[in-house]
């Protein structure tokens, strides 16, 4: 036994030893003007290179959103390269790999941010990881922009945390807006699930601009995630006689709203968020859905020509019609790339600064104005569901 | 007044599939005094060989007759394989021993049989892939009745609140029924629990197993010395509640649609309460108590909130437990000592 304890002691400490013989070239902080030698990790921080950094999910369950983020910034930054890169410097990018855990996220930050001495940090989409990065950012004073994190508490992470991507409560101010104006709907209900911030986040949103349009919320049920059977909900909500239901949920549960709904001869036209976003969505609903409308960040049929230009060079490079994590990856870079061009200096606080002055930057998911809580002020598309497919019908501007 | 209707279908249509859950909780614990967590998931696994057995026999078959009733055979007869191997490698050899060991052994089962189904396997098999264990993700259960509106009754509605009668706007007539939609396959779905409980209600009173049932239940080391072969009758009072479960899958399938393998533990519980509400052991009980239990629910979630649906289920259990501790039709027992 002890000699078993022995031997694993002496294994660790080889490992550890190796590890350090590994890595000699990490230098908790090198100073700037030495070149760091070609090391695993650090890259040769040249004059005419400005390295930014990202952090995204390639691996792990969310690794179709970390792959279409990463190939819209690589697409930006081949573009600002193109015209001749910021102040005559080239544009490269360092990307980690999470495994979509927030953990790894913020070792990743933090190495991007200590190691390579990134100007700017990108990342991430799900608002978990982009909280666990945010930190890193903010102690270092290094800008970070989030692509697609909606989830408000990650700006109030500190003056250093931006993103370009509305924030989630903004949905139910699109939808309410949109039922009220365009629609012409006067009563409304609201399902939603109290167990998610994100849905209760939107119903309220949606229930006060609803009422301050003019129109009545008549009723409001609610369910808990992992429910199967609304139809309690659904019984008391037909008695009310709506026109509309809001249901700002995920596509599991809406499905089976939809399904449900339809079952019980409940006439409503459903609207919800883009937690509807999946094809899963139409294996449940299927024909119920038919009408249904939805708010979401960017739609590939939207027809301006800045949006459709964009579709074209993505698909010439990828082979592939871009969703809407691809175009806030762009956006993302671009709008991080237009600060480094304003900015005095390419250093941290300077690009922070030029970041909290963006107005009306065309970017592909509509025109982003930064507000004084480093959130995207921009519009949202309406789309309507016919025949399992979303169908671009407008664009709601804030 | 069609509001009410409304919720009393909903429930009872949830209380029908408890009480099939809760059936086989109320047998095993009558002939062996031990309280099965691992029937639960026995029902998930037959709502998830009832999909297998929908996707084998393709699209073609679906909505047929002969297709259903295969889907269901196939579940059942998987199911209460299953029931017996549970019984006969995980409970047999315990026995003799203290219960509380018996009662750890099935919140094993439970776990392994739900996060097991968690995992995905799916190994190639002469160059076709072949799903072994479905993996976390939730499943689109198939149609395997064609939905089609069985009747439509015309209910009259309630007058509006005179503040909501808009007098400019014409009468409309369509606002004076309304209509609520009995669907086939909630009928067909009816039928069959009502056709299993009252074959279960045959099989327990009228047959010789049914006899030999009552008797281990009553006293196994007595029904053991008169000769009735205790073994062979606690191994198919498991498989006739697996069954009894795998159907009661297939009927949740087709109603809720979506299937997950969490699925087993809330309606387990929720079956569980319902089988010690109406008198654990007892079988005209387990199916008063999930009724009961269902339509309290119903009605909570549809004239409060939703959130207090299992907060009310679980307070009906101790209000009942209160007055009535051996349950709506349970008999009291004297304590042996």
């Amino acid at each position: 036994m002890r000699n078993l304890t022995l031997a694993a002691f002496a294994a660790l400490s080889l490992i550890t030893l190796g590890c350090e013989r590994k890595t000699p070239a990490v230098d908790p902080k090198p100073p700037e003007a030495k070149p760091v030698d070609a090391g695993v990790a650090a890259a040769p921080k040249q004059d005419d290179v400005i390295l930014l950094g990202e952090v995204g999910s390639l691996t792990g369950p969310e690794a179709a959103f970390g792959i279409s983020t990463k190939q819209g910034i690589e697409l930006a930054l081949a573009e600002a390269n193109a015209a001749g890169g910021v102040k005559g410097k080239k544009l490269e990018v360092r990307v980690y790999d999470d495994q979509s855990k927030p953990e790894e996220a913020a070792s990743a930050a933090a190495r991007l941010i200590t190691q390579d001495h990134i100007a700017l940090l990108l990342g991430e989409v799900a608002s978990s990881n982009s909280l666990a990065m945010a930190p890193k950012a903010q102690e270092a004073k290094v800008p970070m922009i989030s692509p697609s994190s909606t989830n408000p508490a990650v700006t109030e992470v500190g003056d250093y945390i931006f993103r370009v991507c509305f924030i989630d409560p903004f949905q139910g101010y699109v939808m309410a807006k949109y039922a009220r104006q365009d629609l012409k709907m006067s009563k409304a209900a609201i399902l939603k699930d109290v167990k998610s911030a994100y849905s209760m986040g939107l119903a309220d949103v949606f229930e006060k601009k609803f009422s301050e349009l003019g129109g009545k919320v008549a009723g409001i049920e609610s369910y808990s995630k992992g429910e199967t059977d609304f139809r309690a909900q659904l019984t008391a909500l037909k008695k009310l006689k709506v026109e509309g239901l809001y249901v700002p949920g995920y596509y599991n549960d809406v499905g089976l709203v939809a399904r449900q709904a339809k079952e019980l001869g409940l006439k409503v036209t459903m609207m919800g968020g883009d937690g509807w976003d999946s094809e899963k969505l139409f294996e449940l609903g299927g024909a119920a859905l038919d009408g249904s409308v939805v708010s979401n960040h960017y739609s590939a049929e939207d027809p301006s020509p800045q949006v459709q230009n964009f579709i074209t060079k993505y698909k010439e490079k990828y082979g592939a019609v871009p969703d809407s994590l691809a175009a806030l990856g762009y956006d993302a870079a671009m709008v991080g790339i237009e600060a480094m061009k304003r900015s005095t200096d390419l250093t941290g606080p300077s690009i922070r600064d030029a970041l909290a002055q963006i107005r009306d930057f065309p970017g592909v998911a509509g025109t982003i104005s930064i507000n004084e809580k480093r959130d995207a002020v921009k519009p949202a598309v309406v789309l309507q569901i016919k025949n399992n497919k979303f169908n671009y019908v407008a664009t709601v501007k804030p | 007044m069609a509001g009410l209707l409304q919720h009393l279908i909903n429930g009872l249509a949830e209380g029908t599939i408890y009480a099939l859950v809760a059936l086989g909780y109320t047998m095993v614990y009558g002939v062996l005094k031990l309280i099965n967590f691992a029937h639960g998931d026995v029902m998930m696994v037959g709502a998830y060989v009832g999909y297998a057995a929908a996707f084998v026999l393709g699209d073609g078959a679906l909505g047929s007759l002969w297709g259903a009733v295969l889907v269901f055979l196939v579940s059942i007869l998987f199911c209460g394989l299953l029931g017996w191997l549970v019984e006969r490698f995980a409970y047999r050899p315990l026995r003799e021993k203290p219960r509380l060991t018996a009662l750890i052994t099935a919140i094993g089962i439970s776990f392994t049989l739900s996060y097991g189904f968690q995992l995905k396997v799916q190994p190639e098999i002469a160059g076709k892939k072949v799903t072994l264990l479905p993996g976390a993700d939730p499943r689109t259960f198939p149609e395997i009745i064609t939905p089609a509106e069985w009747v439509t009754l015309h209910v009259p509605a309630p007058a509006p609140a005179p503040d909501e009668v808009d007098p400019a706007a014409p009468h409309d007539a369509a606002d004076d029924f309304v209509e609520i939609i009995i669907w086939n396959w909630q009928v067909i779905s009816f039928v069959i629990a009502l056709a299993l409980m009252g074959g279960l209600q045959v099989l327990v009173f009228r047959t010789k197993f049914g006899r030999a049932m009552r008797a281990v239940s009553h006293d196994h080391r007595v029904a053991a010395l008169l000769g009735i072969p205790v073994d062979r009758v606690i191994a198919l009072t498991f498989m006739l509640g697996s069954a009894l479960a795998a159907c009661a899958g297939i009927l949740y399938a087709i109603k809720d649609t979506l299937i997950q393998p969490m699925l087993g533990v809330q309606l387990g519980l929720k079956a569980f309460v319902a089988a010690v509400i109406g008198g654990i052991g007892n079988v005209q009980g387990a199916v008063l108590g999930a009724v009961a239990l269902a339509l309290c629910e119903e009605l909570v979630v549809g004239y409060a909130s939703s959130s207090w649906r299992d907060a009310v289920a679980f307070g009906f259990l101790i209000v009942v437990l209160l007055l009535r501790p051996q349950g709506l039709l349970g008999r009291v027992q004297a304590e042996k000592v």
